[in-house]
């Protein structure tokens, strides 16, 4: 009964998401009030319909309702409670309800925070999301219905994919999606503004916050995915260039360069076409992204089920959300006038200059991603592209783009002078390569010359970030004291701070863990000692370890420096009796300067095992970099101004065609 | 107003691949070597380099050549199956090291298990280009005649051993 109910619930949300569609903007297109007025009520009813529906997947899946063929398929009597909710995402079916469940969250959340938006450009905004929503269910009725039932029902469950079963793993694809999605609140403010044809920078400052909320999600998935990766796959990477991080990547970058254009676009009414193509590549790209990892045609760690018939789907409703978003753009935006000015030298240079290096390096990533497609399609051969590729294209075009973040934000707006900025700067410039000398010596012993140029780049990140705030603290002419002055700086002006502060952490954690990284793969004995990169390691046995639903061989490997024990730790290989699948449980130990990780392998004899040592320098610094990235845009994203701007609007919006510029405030 | 086109026409024609992409397998790879004799090549052993591996080895029985390195993430995924394989021993599994570190090798083998019976080291790849690998994992199926039957690109899973390589093997073995 109860899927059945779910599955009504989502033909319900499914109707109520067109009429979400079609009503409202039609409504706004021939200003009949009662029907914008469809909007809200009709996005809040899908929302509880889909969260209805969810629900009725999860409960299935607590009651171990074998009948229905998702759960069969990705559950067990003996899984564990919270691997039992998070299962609900484990496979292609429940991750599309997941995804369509975040849809309408963020459209719900639209619906209450726009009450100070004008009526049409708000029924505009959720009758474009509800599209999106609507070709979602549609796709999940037609091809991937989660509550198909199955018979003769199954005693047993075939569990989840072990690989799943990790904390980790819980909340990591719940954020990517937040973050995918999210994306669809700045792409509906687009086609909004371009259906109505009013692109001001009011748009811009609507759309910012949304943005980078989005960002700020995905930042976090991202993060987390990599974590996960890093402790679950047992061979030390954090990133592989597979297809699927990809996928997830090319959104990411097209994000930031959103979120950097927008302040343009809200300070200067410049780079209004570009913002809007940009709001638009951000969400197609996130749909690509999609197709890519439920169509089965790239080759890819993430094995998902295939089927052609899902891939023609989404790739017909790609054809139609990205290439009918195109072509509105391309139609309506030879007449959007951009009218701020700007000088060779200037903020608005440095932000074109960073949106180009950031889309140069997605399409570097887009091509190596589907070049192999590319080959095949023209039956020219098959290849793989693999991280050497990725890394060589990749990280010489972010080297200038971590030079920018410290300059841009000294320069001033439409006018700017490069020596006076770069005077200004001189001493901090001094710094970082002093950072990028030192730090390297006192890490390693060794300074190379990559690694320095690696280290001052972080370090000049974190050095302009601080002396920026410094700067705005400590002015001379302004009559405030330096503590009103602290207080009254705005949370964006913290938010970029902190966020390239994060950018600089990140630098280094890469920078070091790839230069002064240590490994060894060798066979220990029990009673044995190896030492590796000043630690001592000591293998003291394995033993057998009943899980609840594996079986596990756990080693004890003990970690002495300068014969002191620094950690016990205990790499496991699990097999799930299900599945028959072996997994590693990686033995790490975490500290904020280094990891010690050990990574149990193959049985070689009765006193033996295959261990993999990693000492791996640095390496918390990536996710901590992340974690300030995710934190500056949070920052950002509560601004202040974007509540109070709002409430002022109320009144003023209307009557005034807003196209002066704003004046620039920070 | 071309310049407003372009994303739109840019992304039809992403499409258009796309679409073609969706028909083809990418783990599927013809090869025009395919039906012709394994090219000719003279490797040292990577176990022990003052041995010679040559393409005579692979005549008078159905054989397996797998193309494999460390650095090659998809490798390690596709090992535990190489050795089940192995362990069915229904032909011998020759492997070529492809670019790698002979040392890291030779560790990787003891370590994790060693399905092959003999393994050329092509530390160059020069060989490989000659065998038109496109990048590890490659699995070619051989047979008495030394002639290339069947290729394998990816890694391989325990559904393609049961479904493709060793029904291939046991057709091979009846033909003579």
């Amino acid at each position: 009964m109860i899927p059945e109910i779910g599955h009504f619930a989502l033909i319900i949300a499914l109707c109520l998401a067109l009429v979400q569609t079609v009503v409202p903007i039609l409504g706004a297109q021939t200003n009949t009030s009662q029907w914008i007025a469809v909007a809200k009520p009709a996005a809040r009813g899908q929302f509880l319909f889909l969260v209805i529906s969810y629900i009725c997947l999860t409960y299935s899946f607590i009651k171990n309702d074998f009948s229905v063929l998702y759960v069969a398929n990705n559950a067990n009597t003996a899984l564990p409670l919270q691997y039992k909710i998070s299962a609900v995402w484990g496979a292609h079916e429940g991750s599309l309800l997941l995804w369509v469940l975040m849809l309408g969250i963020w459209t719900f959340a639209v619906t209450i925070f726009s009450r100070s938006l004008p009526n049409n450009m708000v029924a505009r905004v959720i009758g474009v999301m509800g599209f999106v929503s609507a070709g979602f269910i549609l796709f999940m009725l037609l091809t991937s219905n989660p509550f198909e039932r199955i018979f003769p029902i199954p005693l047993e469950g075939k569990d989840l994919n072990p690989l799943l079963q990790d904390p980790g793993l819980v909340i990591h694809p719940p954020m990517l999606y937040m973050g995918y999605v999210g994306f669809s609140v700045a792409f509906a403010f687009a086609i909004a503004a371009l259906l109505g044809g009013k692109l001001d920078s009011a748009w811009a400052r609507w759309s910012r916050p949304w943005a980078t909320f989005a960002w700020v999600f995905l930042t976090i998935g991202i993060a987390l995915g990599s974590w996960w990766a890093y402790h679950e796959l047992g061979w030390g990477g954090w990133w592989f260039w597979d297809p699927v991080e990809n996928a997830s990547f090319m959104p990411w970058l097209v994000g930031t360069a959103l979120i950097h254009s927008l302040a343009v676009t809200e300070k200067r009414s410049s780079f209004k076409n570009w913002t809007v193509l940009l709001a638009i590549l951000a969400f197609s790209l996130s749909l690509l992204g999609t197709f890519l990892v439920r169509s089965g045609v790239l080759v890819s760690v993430h094995a998902f089920a295939t089927d052609p018939a899902r891939g023609v789907y989404i790739l017909m409703f790609l054809a139609i959300v990205i290439g009918g978003s195109l072509l509105l753009y391309a139609l309506r935006a030879p007449k959007i006038k951009s009218i701020g000015q700007f000088d060779l030298v200037s903020r608005e240079t440095a932000l074109l200059l960073n949106n180009v290096l950031l889309l140069v390096a997605m399409f570097t990533i887009l091509v190596g991603t589907l070049y192999p497609l590319f080959l095949d399609a023209l039956n020219a051969g098959k290849i793989s592209v693999g991280a050497p590729y990725f890394n060589a294209v990749f990280v010489p075009l972010m080297l200038p783009l971590v030079f920018l973040i410290g300059v841009g934000p000294f320069l001033r707006w439409k006018k700017a002078t490069l020596g006076e900025t770069l005077k200004k700067l001189a001493k901090i410039i001094v710094l970082g390569l002093i950072i990028g000398f030192a730090l390297p010596y006192i890490v390693a012993g060794k300074a190379p010359i990559l690694v320095v140029l690696g280290i001052s780049l972080g370090g000049w990140s974190i050095c302009t970030a601080l002396y920026y705030l410094f700067k705005n603290v400590f002015r001379n002419d302004a009559k405030l004291s330096s503590f009103q002055r602290f207080k009254k700086i705005p949370r964006a002006t913290y938010g970029m701070v902190v966020a390239h502060i994060g950018i600089g952490i990140f630098v280094f954690g890469v920078t070091f863990v790839s230069a002064f990284q240590e490994e060894k793969e060798v066979p220990m004995r029990i009673g044995e000692k190896i030492e590796m990169a000043g630690y001592e390691f000591g293998f003291n046995g394995v033993k057998t370890l009943q899980g609840p639903n594996y079986l596990s061989k756990q080693a004890s490997v003990s970690v002495f420096k300068n014969n002191k024990l620094v950690a016990t730790l205990l790499p496991e290989k699990r097999t799930y009796l299900v599945q028959q699948s072996p997994m590693t449980e990686a033995g790490i130990d975490t500290g904020f300067l280094r990891d010690v990780y050990v990574a149990l392998g193959e049985q070689i004899d009765n006193e033996a095992w295959g261990m993999r040592l990693y000492y791996k320098p640095f390496i918390q610094w990536i996710w901590m970099g992340a974690v300030f990235m995710a934190l500056g845009g949070l920052l950002a994203a509560l601004d202040r101004r974007y509540r109070l701007k709002l409430k002022r609007e109320k009144v003023a919006v209307k009557p005034i065609k807003n196209k002066q510029a704003i004046p620039a405030t920070s | 107003m071309f310049k407003y086109l372009l994303p739109v026409i840019l992304f039809f024609v992403l499409c258009v691949f796309l679409f073609i992409g969706l028909y083809k397998d990418p783990s599927e790879v013809p090869s025009p070597l395919i039906g012709k004799s394994v090219p000719e090549f003279s490797l040292p052993m990577l176990q022990d380099s003052s041995v010679q591996f040559s393409n005579k080895s692979f005549l008078g029985k159905v054989s397996i050549l797998n193309v494999w390195a460390t650095w090659c993430f998809a490798c390690k995924q596709e090992h535990p199956a190489l050795l089940e394989l192995a362990k069915r021993n229904v032909a011998p599994i020759y492997g070529l090291n492809y670019k790698d570190d002979a040392a890291k090798a030779k560790l990787y083998l003891r370590d994790f298990g060693n399905p092959f019976k003999a393994n050329a080291f092509d530390e160059t790849g020069r060989v490989a280009i000659d065998w038109g690998v496109y990048g590890a994992p490659e699995t070619f199926v051989i047979d008495q005649k030394g002639i290339i039957r069947y290729k394998h690109i990816g890694p391989l899973t325990l559904d393609d051993l049961n479904n493709k390589i060793q029904p291939l093997i046991q057709q091979l073995n009846n033909e003579t």
